[in-house]
């Protein structure tokens, strides 16, 4: 079973939460699920949509098409008509289906329901028309409705009861208009599967709960689309987590007060989207020189400048390697869904910890603000490194903050003891954090810098191969691409293509040896990236001296569906094969 | 307890003979010892120019930040340990221009740290450009016709955006501004020592000599009330013949830390940092 819903109308709507609500249905109904939201950079008006995808295995993204269609308003229905599937339906604020039937393939049955109003009779407010839609699909469906009328009841007891009762009316007006006036629902069953209760999660919520759970007490940032759910749901456990949150004055001081912060002792953190992280360059390579722990996500959307700013894209995968004056160690980590989220982000803490660098997680708005069902989350240990504890402090005589050591990591401590006075040093240093020009310190301080990272690309783990060890065609590519990439293979092993996928999780320290193998061995090797230039193709070719045979890339703002991968591969196949 | 040689260290400044940051030193240094604190207790964040190199020389935790930053790395030093006693040490490039936003912010937030800003009207490091305090008219390397734009006034800037101790020494006078240092110190709340220092290789107009002759110290003026705004104003105002230093303005508001709930009972950093348990809000997402 695989379902496909559809939710469009303007902006004000309530389309994202209606999806949310729709969603956590099916996930407290056991099934998985994934959704994303389209929409424009506005608060009202504008068109905007939320896919909702249910089946009952794991469900890694949206799809290309729609079992079900729920036009708020007749503009969805003309600007998605074309992506119905053959068997779907559309539910539609009316009383009679038009003569035309909006021009809609006679395949695709109609189903009007007057959702204005159903609410109006019940004495609602005009965006509860979302809540009936939500008990209509669920009649259509075949659905449980006590599971919504459950979840509406949890979602609104903190308003009153009036606005639990209130829904829970709407939502059963919606159904029983359905079971009356088309008893023989869609021809679309979907049912409840087993007693598993799934979270639904944002990749935001996932990269701050995993930020949370690794102890990070704070987190500074300025709102900017697609990071700002981070800076939103820490700021609601605030006071629940002894936290100190920080809307700061902009990304500059967003930055600098989490430096601030992890130089006093404490773990913290800052994110924003490629334009609030442009501002933040200068002070990554002061973390960087004073190796001051710390930990940034950047949540990529289209850019240069604004460009799109509520759609997504991979462009700045170089510009995160790259950024800042200098040559110095950093870690940059792309999860690719909601789990490696959580993970990165426990990860990212020790890793800042443990070799004293700045860890970039690398993300972007197709994962930050998509959900996805996720059963359980699994805590990273906290490992803070090299601290020198209280005790250890009593003892030192002579505490050097930058000391040189084969490792290349210097013991840190908390400043505040007596024995422990120092400097952190914006300028090139000797091994006290005093200003020293001469230039056998330095190659060795640049030494020692670097050193770290042969340690930390020991310690990363290798890049993850889905799927047989021997394929026709293997995929390598990073980030949120991976949802759309796992239900591709799906499509083609239906096509007779076997595939597999290279994860390329870990993006600096490159993870030279791994990638190389699977390159070498691979019959033909297509690198697939949301971006226009293939950055990561070229990141092979500049690490491994080894070129990837094609490209499948994608720069319209919008996440790649399984079916434009799968097609582009059987393409290339295709092609090859000739 | 400490004294001021105490907080001296082994290196030897490198500032032009008779740079009026040696007087801004020696008044720094003396304050610290009158503030009880001790070197370990206390946090200098400087920025970059002239007065940068200062943590190399005051035996204390420093943070030699980046240009004009220097507030913000303090609010996070501040936030997450707010019984470190801090001090931010910035020129007026770092603190009336490219620091300009964070200067405000901070003095809204009424943060409990002092600024002590190195004022020599003037970039010297970078060998003598116009800075934002550089007089109108006033030719310079990088504005050989004359400054077009009028000055920022640090001091009435800070009496509308809510600095809750507002002050102005002189490096020539290192007596005098210890003691503003140190009550500035002692002050709970946001504290700015905006500091006339003469620059004498670049600025040949505002040297020692022009700022002895007129520099006059409000607290010897009868009846100059630091508690009256419209005085403060006015006196803020007065910049020929006559320069007032001194304390022109001082309230008591609470702190920034003060209204965060969750630094109540301790500094963050206190807090023991181990894996914690998100169970309970878990339950949000079902």
């Amino acid at each position: 079973m695989e379902f496909s819903w559809m939710v469009g109308g303007e902006a004000g709507f309530g389309i994202m939460a209606s999806g949310l609500t729709l969603s956590k249905t099916f996930a407290r109904g056991g099934l998985h699920v994934f959704d994303t939201i389209e929409y424009p950079s506005l608060i009202r008006g504008g068109h905007n949509t939320c896919m909702v995808r249910t089946a009952n295995r794991e469900v890694h993204s949206h799809t290309g098409y729609i079992d079900m269609l729920v036009a708020l308003n007749e503009e969805t229905i003309h600007l998605h008509k074309d992506e119905m599937a053959q068997t779907g339906c559309i539910l539609f604020d009316g009383m009679h289906e038009p003569e035309d039937r909006f021009g809609v393939h006679a395949d695709i049955s109609l189903f009007p329901i007057p959702l204005g109003d159903i609410v109006k009779d019940i004495g609602g407010r005009p965006i509860m028309r979302n809540t009936a839609a939500i008990g209509a699909t669920i009649a259509l469906i075949g659905y449980d409705l006590s599971i919504l009328e459950d979840l509406l009841a949890d979602m609104f007891k903190r308003k009153s009861e009036d606005v639990v009762r209130d829904n829970i009316h709407v939502a059963r007006a919606g159904y029983d208009f359905m079971m009356d006036n088309h008893p023989g629902g869609s021809g679309i069953i979907v049912k409840p599967q087993d007693n598993y209760r799934r979270m639904v999660v944002t990749g935001n919520e996932a990269v701050g709960l995993g930020a949370l759970s690794a102890g990070c007490t704070f987190y500074s940032a300025y709102p900017m689309t697609p990071a700002s759910g981070i800076l939103h749901f820490l700021a609601a456990e605030e006071r629940n987590y002894n936290l100190v949150v920080k809307h700061t004055e902009d990304e500059l001081a967003a930055i600098l007060m989490a430096i601030g912060a992890s130089h006093a002792g404490v773990r913290a953190m800052t994110a924003s989207s490629g334009g609030g992280f442009s501002l933040m360059v200068e002070a990554l390579g002061l973390a960087a020189m004073t190796e001051t722990p710390l930990v940034i996500m950047e949540g990529q959307r289209p850019g240069p400048s604004t460009g799109l700013a509520t759609r997504t894209e991979q462009g700045d995968l170089r510009f995160v390697l790259h950024a800042s004056q200098g040559d110095f160690p950093r870690v940059v980590i792309a999860p690719g869904d909601v789990e490696e989220c959580f993970q990165a982000a426990g990860h990212a803490f020790n890793l800042a910890e443990k070799y004293q660098v700045p860890v970039i997680i690398l993300t972007d708005k197709f994962l930050t603000e998509s959900h996805k069902t996720v059963l359980a989350f699994e805590p990273v240990p906290v490992d803070r490194g090299m601290l020198l504890d209280e005790a250890h402090l009593d003892r030192i005589t002579d505490y050097k903050r930058y000391e040189i050591t084969d490792s290349g990591i210097s013991p840190r401590i908390i400043p505040g003891h007596r024995n422990g006075v120092f400097r952190a040093n914006s300028n090139e240093h000797d091994e006290y954090g005093f200003d020293l020009e001469d230039p056998l310190n330095r190659t060795a301080m640049m030494d020692k810098r670097m050193r770290k990272l042969e340690q930390i690309a020991s310690e990363l783990p290798e890049p993850h191969l889905y799927g047989p060890q021997k394929a026709d065609v293997t995929l390598l590519s990073w980030g949120s691409t991976k949802g759309p990439i796992l239900e591709a293979m799906l499509l083609l092993k239906n096509n007779n293509i076997t595939v597999n996928f290279l994860q390329i999780m870990n993006l600096h320290p490159f993870p030279l040896e791994k990638v190389t193998r699977i390159m070498k061995r691979a019959t033909l090797t297509i690198d697939v990236e949301n971006n226009k230039t293939a950055q990561l193709a070229g990141l092979i070719r500049e690490h491994t001296g080894l070129k990837v045979d094609e490209k499948i890339l994608k720069y319209s703002g919008r996440p790649f569906t399984p079916e434009e991968i799968a097609n582009s591969v059987a393409e290339v196949v295709e092609h090859g094969r000739k | 307890m400490a004294e001021s040689k105490d907080f001296r260290t082994d290196k030897k400044p490198v500032w032009c003979p008779g740079c009026g940051n040696f007087g801004i030193l020696t008044a720094l240094r003396g304050a610290l010892a009158d503030s009880g604190y001790e070197p370990h207790q206390l946090m200098i964040v400087s920025g970059i120019g002239c007065h940068g190199a200062v943590i190399q020389y005051v035996n204390a935790n420093g943070f030699h930040s980046i240009h004009g930053r220097t507030l913000p790395v303090a609010t996070g030093i501040h936030l997450a340990n707010h019984e470190l006693c801090i001090l931010t040490m910035v020129g007026d490039g770092d603190g009336y221009g490219i620091g300009m936003g964070h200067f405000i912010h901070a003095m809204r937030r009424n943060l409990d740290m002092t600024q002590i800003v190195h004022n020599n009207k003037l970039y010297s490091l970078t060998t003598g450009q116009t800075s934002p305090t550089t007089d109108k008219g006033r030719p310079t390397k990088s504005t050989p016709f004359g400054v077009i734009e009028i000055p920022v006034n640090p001091l009435t800037l800070a009496l509308s955006s809510g600095a809750t101790y507002i002050s102005r020494g002189f490096a020539g006078d290192p007596p005098h501004l210890r003691k503003l240092i140190a009550d500035a110190m002692a002050h709970k709340g946001f504290a700015l020592v905006d500091v006339l220092q003469p620059c004498i290789t670049f600025n040949h107009a505002n040297t020692n000599a022009f700022y002895k002759e007129r520099v006059y110290k409000l607290e010897d003026e009868t009846g100059y009330d630091p508690g009256d705004r419209q005085a403060a104003y006015e006196r803020a105002l007065e910049w020929g013949e006559r320069i007032p230093i001194g304390l022109f303005y001082r309230e008591s508001r609470p702190t920034y830390e003060d209204e965060v709930v969750t630094l109540k009972d301790m500094p963050l950093v206190k807090r023991p940092i181990k894996g914690v348990d998100i169970t309970k809000t878990l339950e949000q997402f079902l």
